[in-house]
Order: structure tokens, then C-alpha cells, then sequence
């Protein structure tokens, strides 16, 4: 049997995705700045995508950039927005995607001020927190809408309160929301957010940027002008035709929900000595669990689940090439040995029950089997 | 991780796991760089006048890369005389396990240790009795 259960790192593309693009890889190969058929039907079928993707997160086209994925998008939004005003000060949070915490490093060396916010045991940020951070040279924050370790999903409507208020432009990375949660940017309050395809049963290599109406940004990308001359390159219309699509197909939440629930229940009650990490309920990602299992380590789990045909991720020290705990799990306040028993689970909508329970066992007998092993299984010393 | 054939046979059933009633000698160490522990047990006998390690087991909390030469370790040096087995460094135990990924490396070397640790162990013991 084989159960990927790892759709927080990348999903399978779905069905109608895949037939929705195949015509954009053969014969409707054309480049959508061309001013033939081939070209017209290209831009064409680019614009129903950003229409689609627009409806999905109540913008309007126009406000939709296309990008090369999450990273790209992230890049883009914090380094444009910074180059647009020259100097300054902005305000991310400390469990941030790499791709945001390294771009606001990078303007560090250039002369920008950052202030790295700081997270409650759950991974909230707090809007109260925020609004002390922020100063009079403040042009931006940068808070993640769910984090893709643990599930938090941020308070953004207070979190967008604080910034409306003071004056300053909100951003939020919602690559681990999208379809999951409503994200509709009015709700959110977000003036710019990145968003990709490939977490939601899209193509890899493409995503895109909200950015509202009105808010000056410099190109990431110079070159040819497209996209309105916010992000040159020839468009990846295939790409761009599946993301359009995978906004649209039906994403089993409800079903994902339950089964993420029985599996954390099974845990519970099956596992001693585990701890949940992140929040529980509505604050939490309906897709993501994450355990650490004590007395054992991530990356030998993960490799014993492989074993069986189970695919999930750790962000333990060993699995990483910094040999350190993941910055999230550090955030939260974990000490060194529960973060080294972290293992994240992330459902997805072709998941079934009998996969769950497959996990469920596997899972049981190797924390049995490592904790044999290990010289912690009475305790830690 | 790139984690080569041997290396995940002896990651998935390791030879040698558990612990010693009455060893004549324990190491434990720990890995400064990512916080893993390994403790090694040994049992020597005298065999024409030289010290034999009898048997040797071990426990790891660690991971796939710690786990493996722990297991492999056992192998290396179960029946070997002391000074054999004080010839096995960390870069044997990476080569019985057909190399390791760069990164891993540093995970022999707590095999190596721990094996150390134990004789020194021993011979701590020898001089008290
Ligand atoms: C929260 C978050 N932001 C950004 C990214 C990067 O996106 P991409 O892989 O499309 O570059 C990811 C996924 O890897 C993510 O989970
Ligand atoms: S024991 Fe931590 S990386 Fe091998």
C-alpha cells in the first residue's frame, strides 16, 4: 500500500487540471504576447485564468501578477515593495516561509531595517505585539496567512486593523491557505499576497501575486514589459491555465477535515508521549497534523514510514543541512529534543480512511520500534 | 537524503540493538552538532591472555545515518580483540556502510566515540576492582 500524506510540500496534479492544460503543451503552443491566432487564443485563455483566480480571491484581474511560483511571489512583493519606497523599516514574522525571511535578510544588507516578530507557543502573532513593532518609517509587514509547518492560521483581519491604522501596507503568504480557508483580500485586509499553484492539485513552477490597486511596487523581473511591466518573461500559459483551473475543482475540505481529525484522534489515543504541535480547531489548518513523538528522532521515523509507502516531512535537526531544528518549531519554543521528534502529516482530497488507518498502524508499531532503541525510552535522563 | 542500500537494511533491522545486563563497560556520548545520543554496551573476555569484545549492543536516538553505524559498528569489532577494535574509526564504519552523504558523516564519528567511550569504560572498572 502506498499513502502520501505530504500535500503540505507539493500535491499530485488533478485530472481536469492536467486535460485543461494538455491543449497549451501541444497544438496551442503560442506565446501569448503574439499577435497571431496562435497568440491571440493563448492570451485569451491566459485571461480567463486570471479572471478565475481573481473571482477566487475577490480581486479584480488586473490586481492578478504571474509569477514562477510562491517564491518568486514572496520575492517579489517584500524586495518590490522596498525598492519602490528606498529606505525604511519592515516588520515580518519569525516563523515566515524561508523565501520571506531571507528576502527581508537581503535588505538588511542593503541598508533596510527588519524587525523579526515574535510567536506565542502556537505560532500566533500577536496584533498587539505588531502594533509596538511598528514605527514612524515603517512601510510594510509580512505575516504568513497559515504556516506550512504547523498549521497556525494567523489573526490577519486584526493583524490588517493595526496595519490600516498606522499607515502601512500588509502583505501575506496564503500558499498553505488557498482553498483551504476562505482568502478573499478584502476580508484579510491584505494589500499584497502571494499565493501558488502547485499546493492545490496545480502544475509547479507558477503562481501569482495580488497586489491591490494604487500601491507602487517595483519589477522583480526587468525585461519586455509583460504583465502590465510588473513582471517580465513569456508567460507560462500552460502553467497558468492549470492554476486557473485548480481554484476551481472541488477540493474536499470537509473531507480532508475528518479525516486529518480521526487520524489525531487515533494518535492520541494510540501513541503515548506525543505532543501536537501548533494549535487545535478552527485556528489550525483543516489539512495539517504535527507530532512530535518523543524519545525518537524525525528523520528515522520518516525514513521507516517511507518503508511501508508513507510519505511525510520533518524539520528535524537531522533532517535539515544546517543540522538545526526548523526556525518554526524553535519559534514556538520547543525544546531541542521534542523538536527533534517533529513529523508533519498533510491531508489531502484523494486520502482515504483506509490510508488513515494504514498510517495509523505503521505508525504505531515503528514509534514502538524506535523508542526500543533509544536510550530515552524511560525518559529523557 | 541520499541514504545508499546498505545503509537503510542496516537502518531498518540493526544488528546488536538493546542493552548488556551487567557490562563490563558503557559509553555514552552525544553528538554536540545536532543533540543525538548513542550509548554503547560491552562485554570483554580474556582469550589467550588478550581482551576480546564478547558482545556489544547499543541504543541510538538519532537518526537513519546514527542508527546504521551504530548497528554496523557492532559488527565491525564483536569478537575482535580490544586493540582491534580501537583501530575502527568513523571513517570504517562509513565505508561498511558503502559511504555515507557528506552531511552525515559527523554521525559515524558519535560511532566511533561511543565505542571508545566504552573501553575507556572498562578500563576504568579494571582498575577500581
Ligand atoms: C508558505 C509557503 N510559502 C512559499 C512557498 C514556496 O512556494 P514555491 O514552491 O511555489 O516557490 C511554500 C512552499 O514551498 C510555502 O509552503
Ligand atoms: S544523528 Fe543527527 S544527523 Fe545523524
Amino acid at each position: 500500500m502506498k499513502a502520501y500524506f505530504d500535500h503540505g510540500a507539493t500535491t499530485p496534479i488533478d485530472p481536469e487540471v492536467l486535460k485543461a492544460m494538455t491543449p497549451f503543451l501541444k497544438q496551442r503552443f503560442g506565446n501569448a504576447a503574439s499577435l497571431h491566432k496562435l497568440g491571440r487564443e493563448a492570451s485569451e485563455a491566459v485571461e480567463n485564468s486570471r479572471e478565475a483566480i481573481a473571482k477566487f480571491i475577490g480581486a479584480k484581474p488586473e490586481e492578478i501578477v504571474f509569477t514562477s511560483g510562491g517564491t518568486e511571489s514572496n520575492n517579489f512583493a517584500i524586495k518590490g515593495i522596498a525598492f519602490a519606497k528606498k529606505k525604511g523599516h519592515l516588520i515580518v514574522s519569525k516563523i515566515e516561509h524561508d523565501c520571506v525571511l531571507n528576502s527581508a535578510r537581503w535588505l538588511e544588507k542593503q541598508g533596510f531595517e527588519v524587525t523579526y516578530l515574535s510567536v506565542d507557543d502556537e505560532g500566533f502573532v500577536s496584533p498587539e505585539e505588531l502594533r509596538k513593532a511598528i514605527q514612524d518609517d515603517t512601510f510594510l509587514v509580512s505575516v504568513m496567512h497559515a504556516n506550512n509547518e504547523i498549521g497556525t492560521i494567523q489573526p490577519l483581519k486584526e493583524i490588517s486593523k493595526v496595519c490600516r491604522e498606522k499607515g502601512v501596507l500588509l502583505h501575506s503568504d496564503a500558499c498553505q491557505s488557498l482553498t483551504k480557508v476562505s482568502v478573499n483580500i478584502d476580508d484579510l485586509g491584505v494589500d499584497l499576497m502571494t499565493i501558488n499553484s502547485h499546493k492545490i492539485y496545480g502544475p509547479k513552477g507558477v503562481g501569482a501575486l495580488y497586489i491591490r490597486k494604487g500601491v507602487k511596487i517595483d519589477p522583480y523581473f526587468s525585461g519586455g514589459g509583460h504583465e502590465n511591466g510588473k513582471r517580465s518573461g513569456t508567460l507560462n500559459v500552460p502553467g497558468i491555465i492549470g492554476f486557473g483551473k485548480s481554484v476551481q475543482i472541488n477540493h474536499k475540505v470537509g473531507h480532508v477535515k475528518k479525516l486529518r481529525n480521526i487520524f489525531m484522534k487515533g494518535v492520541e489515543k494510540r501513541i503515548s508521549d506525543v505532543k501536537l504541535n501548533g494549535p487545535r480547531g478552527d485556528k489550525r489548518l483543516a489539512n495539517n497534523a504535527n507530532y512530535s513523538f518523543k524519545y525518537i528522532e524525525g528523520e528515522g521515523l520518516l525514513f521507516r514510514l517511507d518503508s511501508h509507502g508513507i510519505a511525510v516531512s520533518t524539520a528535524s535537526a537531522c533532517a535539515s543541512n544546517t543540522l538545526e531544528p526548523s526556525h518554526v518549531l524553535t519559534s514556538i519554543g520547543l525544546p531541542h529534543e521534542i523538536a527533534h521528534g517533529a513529523i508533519r502529516f498533510t491531508f489531502g482530497k484523494d486520502n482515504t480512511l483506509q490510508e488513515v488507518e494504514y498510517v495509523l498502524d505503521k505508525l504505531e508499531k515503528e514509534v514502538k520500534e524506535l523508542r526500543k532503541m533509544s536510550p530515552y525510552k524511560r525518559g529523557w535522563k | 537524503m541520499n541514504y545508499g542500500k546498505k545503509v537503510l537494511e542496516h537502518f531498518t533491522k540493526p544488528h546488536n540493538m538493546g542493552e548488556l545486563k551487567n557490562p563490563d563497560g558503557v559509553g555514552k556520548v552525544g553528538n554536540p552538532r545536532c543533540g543525538d545520543e548513542m550509548w554503547i554496551y560491552i562485554k570483554i573476555t580474556k582469550k589467550r591472555g588478550e581482551e576480546v569484545i564478547k558482545d556489544i549492543k547499543f541504543k541510538t536516538f538519532g537518526c537513519v545515518s546514527a542508527i546504521a553505524t551504530s548497528s554496523v559498528l557492532t559488527d565491525l569489532v564483536k569478537g575482535k580483540t580490544m586493540e582491534q577494535a580501537l583501530l575502527v574509526d568513523n571513517k570504517d564504519v562509513a565505508k561498511a556502510l558503502g559511504g555515507l552523504p557528506p552531511i552525515k558523516m559527523h554521525c559515524s564519528v558519535l560511532a566511533e566515540e561511543g565505542l571508545k567511550a566504552a573501553i575507556k569504560d572498562y578500563k576504568k572498572r579494571l582498575k577500581k576492582v
